[in-house]
């Protein structure tokens, strides 16, 4: 095991078995609290995690899942209706989502990648902000101070390479805190990427950074199994949560289905970062239900039996089995989230109508910080340019 | 003579490669399965196997790092980015070693490397779609840039591109590949030169030269000016490194006067060094400053306001309009 710090409460062999940690090549176990089935099983570890959830934060979890499957089933509908240039769903992937986010603390800072719209809503980001980008009226949105969520990031694993330094930032002020005798709670960060953005470079990189440092930093890898076209075998030969043994600090899988068991796995991961025991990896093993955008058609690879045999996993129909068995929510509740689902989609729908259209010259605005010679010289020959239009159209009229 | 987009061209281009250089392979990402993202490798899988078209890990360092290996192995590999925007995990790859590793080892070893990258905007996309980093590329030595304009280069370019002993980055009008035209998959009619200028309109007034995307932009804009009873010559460059600067210089010697248009922010682009070198080669026969049509100096702009920074027909008629009036 080296010095990794293991999950508290557990041996070597617990760990082991309990899928903390895998040896590269074998085959890794995952970590699941509520099956299929709806039944809630247990883990030597995790269950006292999952024991912290109360019933009202379940309903919190399945309203917000419900919530963001809606929310995407109206945005895939405004970009066929040409109101957005292109979605990114998420349905399927609600567990991994809302499971994580909730687990996070608001002083904790997030970087997303693309498709990490589950996490805004919990962050409190306002969905109406988040389709600017995908309406082509901006090229971030929403305020990433605002909510500690950082804006989205298109060029792939970019963002994990700034979680760790911002990370490392956090060691920094804790530090300086220490000295000054602050009462700072402590913070992590998590960083968010995809199965396939695992294989570009800057994933390594980062991880190594992390390690070194022993970085504040959850990584939350979402293998939802398609990096567009190429399955994960094209990406890793061994479970990706494997890797963060060669790195030197645990990684997990754990069902992306489950939102009781991410939601254990990520606390437990996001207090050892924050206690600075280092980096952890989780890989929520979930699945891309839908396309992976608006501009792609799975049936060009993949089989739609995989795609039926995901969803009987869902991750909403399993909790909504778990709180009716249990008696934790009743019918009124269903149908109060499915008011608020329908709620959430009119807000949406008809504020992305409202969404302003920008002028060139705000593109001009924030190219630099401080004033810059060149952008003022090529704006004073654009409005020049413009106004030559205009005096056109007025000879003309 | 076969009607064909330029998507459908580049597609019979590589498939008449990986059929005549059974060492030549493609690899990119989803360009097996799915063929590309723009299908531009639509059904070469199935007719080449796997090893010939390779669905690549998503790495672009890794895939153009790989195909270095590979060139270096005695194979062409031509490799897919999926859009100008993702180049740059890749930019090391391509600038300090595919660049230079002819001269770096005395011209012992070629690298003969293709790097396919769907480059411009016009197609309102999100954010890293629509960029055109040709300058950043032409600025390294020991690579060689083009970029077709229609059907017919699309389809002789790019087997050029993979004969070609030195590294080539082919650049694809990405907003063009649905442009039919006319192939001749008979007869190339690339003189010897295949990436040399091309007029593909004449005119004795002002030239404009384009390339790539703005090619079709530029013939319009001639159109219009026929209005104004201007003749104006037009330039297909094909070829952004090296620039074939004897066509043009030809051309201005005609006109008098020339616009350089394209879509790449015009401080510290292409234009800039077409209008130094005219400037020196043909500075007594030119009657206007050259002038550039270019990008603003930004990140490309959101979608709902690229029609403002893309060059268009009234930006290029425009600089005509200021050229003509010297
Ligand atoms: C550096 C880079 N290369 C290529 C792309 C194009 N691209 C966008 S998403 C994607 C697949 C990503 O798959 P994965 O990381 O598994 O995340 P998912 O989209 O499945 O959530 C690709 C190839 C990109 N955005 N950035």
């Amino acid at each position: 095991m080296g010095s990794t710090q293991l999950p508290p409460g557990t041996d070597e062999t617990l760990a082991a078995t309990s899928a903390a940690v895998a040896a590269s090549g074998e085959p890794v176990e995952m970590v699941q609290l509520l099956g299929p089935d709806g039944k809630l099983g247990t883990d030597p570890v995790f269950s006292d995690y999952a024991k912290r959830i109360d019933p009202e934060k379940l309903r919190v979890f399945y309203a917000d899942m419900a919530r963001i499957r809606r929310f995407d089933q109206e945005a895939t509908a405004l970009q066929r209706q040409g109101e957005l240039a292109l979605w990114v769903p998420l349905t399927g992937q609600e567990a991994a989502q809302i499971g994580s986010a909730h687990a996070s603390q608001p002083q904790d800072y997030i970087f997303p990648t693309y498709r990490e719209h589950g996490v805004a809503l919990v962050r409190n980001v306002d969905l109406a902000e988040l389709l600017k980008q995908f309406r082509g009226v901006s090229n971030g949105g929403w305020d990433p101070r605002g909510n500690n969520f950082h804006l989205y990031t298109l060029v792939l694993a970019a963002q994990t390479l700034h979680a760790v330094g911002y990370a490392m930032g956090i060691q920094r002020d804790q530090k300086l805190a220490v000295a000054g005798d602050s009462n700072d709670p402590k913070a992590a960060v998590i960083a968010y990427f995809g199965d396939g953005a695992s294989s570009e470079g800057d994933v390594h990189e980062s991880m190594v950074f992390a390690a070194s440092y022993d970085a504040p930093v959850v990584f939350f890898c979402q293998n939802n199994h398609w990096a567009i076209s190429v399955p994960t075998e094209v990406q890793t030969k061994v479970p990706l949560a494997n890797r963060a043994k060669g790195y030197g600090f645990p990684g997990i899988r754990v069902d992306g289905n489950d939102v009781i068991a991410v939601h254990a796995v990520t606390e437990w991961a996001l207090e050892h970062a924050r206690e600075g025991r280092g980096p952890v990896l989780i890989e929520a093993y979930t699945y891309r239900v839908g396309a992976h955008t608006t501009a792609d058609d799975p049936t060009k690879y993949r089989e739609l039996a995989e795609e039926a045999a995901w969803r009987e996993k869902d991750p909403l129909e399993r909790l909504e089995k778990y709180l009716r068995t249990e008696g934790l929510a009743d019918e009124a509740f269903f149908e109060q989230v499915q008011a608020d689902g329908d709620e959430l989609a009119k807000y949406v729908r008809s504020t992305t109508h409202g969404l302003e259209v920008p002028d060139i010259r705000d593109s001009f605005a924030n190219v630099y910080a401080e004033a810059h010679p060149l952008i003022a010289e090529e704006q004073a020959w654009f409005e020049e340019y413009s106004a030559g239009f205009e005096a056109d159209q007025e000879a003309a009229n | 003579m076969a009607t064909m987009t330029i998507a459908k061209a580049i597609n019979e281009g590589l498939r008449a490669s990986l059929k005549s250089n059974p060492k030549s392979l493609l690899m990119g990402e989803d360009i097996g399965h799915l063929g590309g993202v723009y299908r531009v490798t639509d059904g070469l899988i199935k007719e080449f196997g796997a090893d010939r078209v390779v669905d690549s890990p998503l790495a672009e360092s890794g895939i153009v790092g790989t195909a270095i290996g590979l060139a270096l192995r005695g194979y062409f590999p031509v490799c897919e980015i999926q859009f100008d925007g993702f180049v740059y995990p890749a930019f090391n790859q391509i600038t300090t070693q595919l660049a230079k590793i002819h001269a770096r080892s005395h011209g012992r070893l070629t690298v003969p490397v293709v790097i396919r990258i769907p480059y411009g905007g016009g197609i309102g996309s999100i954010e890293h779609h629509s960029e055109s980093p040709e300058a950043l590329f032409a600025h390294t030595a020991g690579l060689r840039i083009i970029s077709p304009s229609n059907a017919h280069d699309a389809y002789w370019m790019i087997q050029k591109a993979i004969e070609c002993q030195d590294p080539v980055i082919f650049f694809e009008p990405k907003r063009r590949y649905w442009l039919k035209g006319e192939v001749d998959v008979e007869n190339a009619g690339l003189s010897e030169d295949p990436f040399k200028a091309h007029v593909v309109r004449e005119g004795t007034d002002a030239t404009i030269v384009a390339y790539g995307p703005l090619v079709p932009v530029a013939l319009a804009a001639a159109n219009a000016a026929i209005e104004d009873g201007r003749s104006i010559e037009v330039i297909d460059l094909r070829s952004i490194s090296p620039v074939d600067f004897d066509t043009v210089e030809e051309s201005v010697k005609k006109t008098g006067r020339l616009i350089v248009a394209h879509e790449a922010p015009t401080f510290g682009g292409i234009g800039g060094e077409i209008a130094a070198r005219i400037s020196e080669r043909a500075f007594l026969h030119l009657e206007a400053p050259v002038i550039r049509v270019g990008g603003f100096h930004m990140p490309y702009p959101v979608a709902k306001v690229e029609e403002d920074y893309l060059p268009d027909i009234d930006k290029i008629l425009e600089a005509l309009d200021r050229s003509l009036a010297y």
